[in-house]
């Protein structure tokens, strides 16, 4: 099922999703500056709102510069294909019964196979940069992808066997009686790591680490594709934030207030949790990482698993 | 794991915090009298330079930012012909000052000193000079010092006491 009004729909989730990727480098700021009793960006315009603006003005004009050892058509291509994979997965969502792009019967694999692709954009990155840092930083985000891709879609199967569907509108409405949070709270919370080492942020942005690879995929972008990698990432953040909105909190589903608002107020939460895990927790050791990944998680997830299928079965 | 989560909720507590940062421009920060800030050139009492460039701030200026040239009045007094402080070498250190024998060279406790331009940084003698005493009102270096005038040499003239000797050991 489309869309009763496509291009409008479109237009809409791409204007807004890009707009909040820019407005969340401003959150994130003052967020930040919040619980570190500071004030953050509050001189340009109301509360510092235009900093962002100024922000983007400048990256426009600054040196648009390619590396001559690099290699040219990947180097260019790579901060695309973040941003290409992430706003497709949102073609996929569910805002409210009435705001949605596509209605894919398959659109949770839909969304799990981009954010997979989109990791193609961190190891082509710090392929294509010939510099060691960045080729640490992108073998770093190529292994972290693999064992964190694994139990990421592991935990969100213990969702699809409750609901019985992989249509993530009859995902939002099989929990209209309870949210899928109480029933699958492992899964929810195997799915926050997951999510978080999905979109690189603290603390499993090791193929960025700036204490140990300078800035690790991304050390030779400059200007507006560095801007991208960024945006890219602020997308992944709002995109799982919502993922978890839908899968585990009722999507639009709530009292009083109209479904856009609840889907928000939701999704906003998460986000700002994302903020607050960057703003409290020191990054891993990178064996850490991978041990605790495919050691701890992994089981979890399958143990999750089979607890809940054993549940279903026994209900039929 | 349980670590984890109470790191999470006291950092999320500091949102209640007091906030340390003092937004500038609206709000200045305290300054202790003593602060060592823009260096300036002082007059004694009578409105005239104390400056009697003797070098002895020059010598004693770490980062050699102080550069000035002596020459005498009619009167045989030295002063100095220019006098050029460069801000953006000056250190703030307030070893001229120690160094002063006449407490001509000050500094103040003003800190707004930035420019556009590095060239700004370089503050001729017009620009140091101030119109006060500044820190000590009532000295006077040749009051204390006594002065030679033609005839009569320091310690000669009226209710004058004569100048200390310097070889003699004696109190």
């Amino acid at each position: 099922m489309i869309s009763p009004y496509p291009i409008a729909s479109i237009l809409g989730i791409l204007v807004v999703s890009l707009t909040l990727a820019g407005g969340l480098i401003w959150v994130e700021r003052r967020l930040l500056a919040l619980w570190q009793d500071r004030y953050g960006p509050n001189r340009v315009g109301p509360f510092g709102l235009l900093q962002v603006l100024a922000d983007g003005i400048k990256i426009f004009f600054k040196e648009d510069w390619i590396p001559p050892f690099a290699d040219k058509a990947v180097f260019v291509l790579a901060p695309a294909i973040v941003m290409v994979t992430m706003l497709m997965s949102y073609a996929v969502l569910p805002i409210t019964p009435g705001i949605f792009v596509s209605d894919l019967n398959v659109g949770l694999l839909f969304f799990l196979a981009m954010s997979s692709l989109g990791v193609y954009s961190v190891v082509l990155a710090g392929w294509a940069s010939d510099n060691k840092y960045s080729l640490l930083g992108g073998m770093r985000a190529a292994a972290q992808m693999l064992s964190y891709e694994v139990f990421m879609g592991l935990s969100l199967m213990g969702v699809v066997l409750l609901s019985g569907s992989f249509d993530l509108r009859d995902i939002v409405n099989a929990q209209q009686k309870m949210w899928f949070v109480i029933p699958q709270f492992l899964g929810f919370v195997l799915f926050l790591i997951a999510g978080v080492a999905e979109t690189r942020r603290l603390p499993f942005d090791l193929p960025e680490a700036e204490s140990e690879l300078v800035a690790g995929f991304h050390s030779e972008y400059s200007g507006m594709k560095f801007g991208m990698f960024f945006v890219g990432e602020y997308l992944g953040v709002i995109l799982i934030s919502a993922m978890i909105t839908v899968l585990f909190f009722g999507g639009w589903h709530g009292p009083v207030l109209p479904p856009l608002a609840w889907f928000l107020i939701k999704s906003f939460l998460f986000i700002g949790f994302f903020i607050l895990l960057r703003a409290g927790l020191p990054r891993p050791r990178f064996d850490q990482l991978m041990s605790w990944g495919w050691k701890v998680m992994l089981p979890l997830t399958l143990v999750n698993l089979l607890v809940t299928g054993a549940i279903v079965m026994a209900r039929r | 794991m349980l670590s984890i989560l109470r790191t999470l909720w006291g950092v999320f507590l500091h949102a209640f915090r007091k906030r340390v940062t003092i937004e500038y421009p609206d709000r200045k920060a305290y300054l202790p009298p003593r602060w060592r800030g823009r260096i300036i050139l002082s007059r004694d009492p009578d409105g005239e330079e104390r400056c009697v460039a003797c070098y002895l701030c020059a010598v004693v200026c770490p980062v050699d930012c102080i550069a000035l040239q002596a020459t005498e009045d009619a009167h045989g007094r030295r002063y100095p012909e220019f006098f050029r402080i460069n801000f953006s070498r000056c250190i703030f250190c307030g070893l001229c000052e120690d160094a002063c024998p006449t407490y001509a060279i000050q500094l103040t406790p003003d800190y707004e000193m930035s420019e556009y331009n590095r060239q700004s940084l370089v503050y001729e003698k017009e620009d140091l000079l101030i119109s006060g005493t500044g820190k000590y009102p009532g000295y006077n270096f040749w009051r204390v010092a006594g002065v030679e005038i033609g005839r009569k040499t320091k310690g000669q003239s009226e209710n004058e006491a004569p100048p200390t000797d310097l070889h003699d050991l004696l109190p």
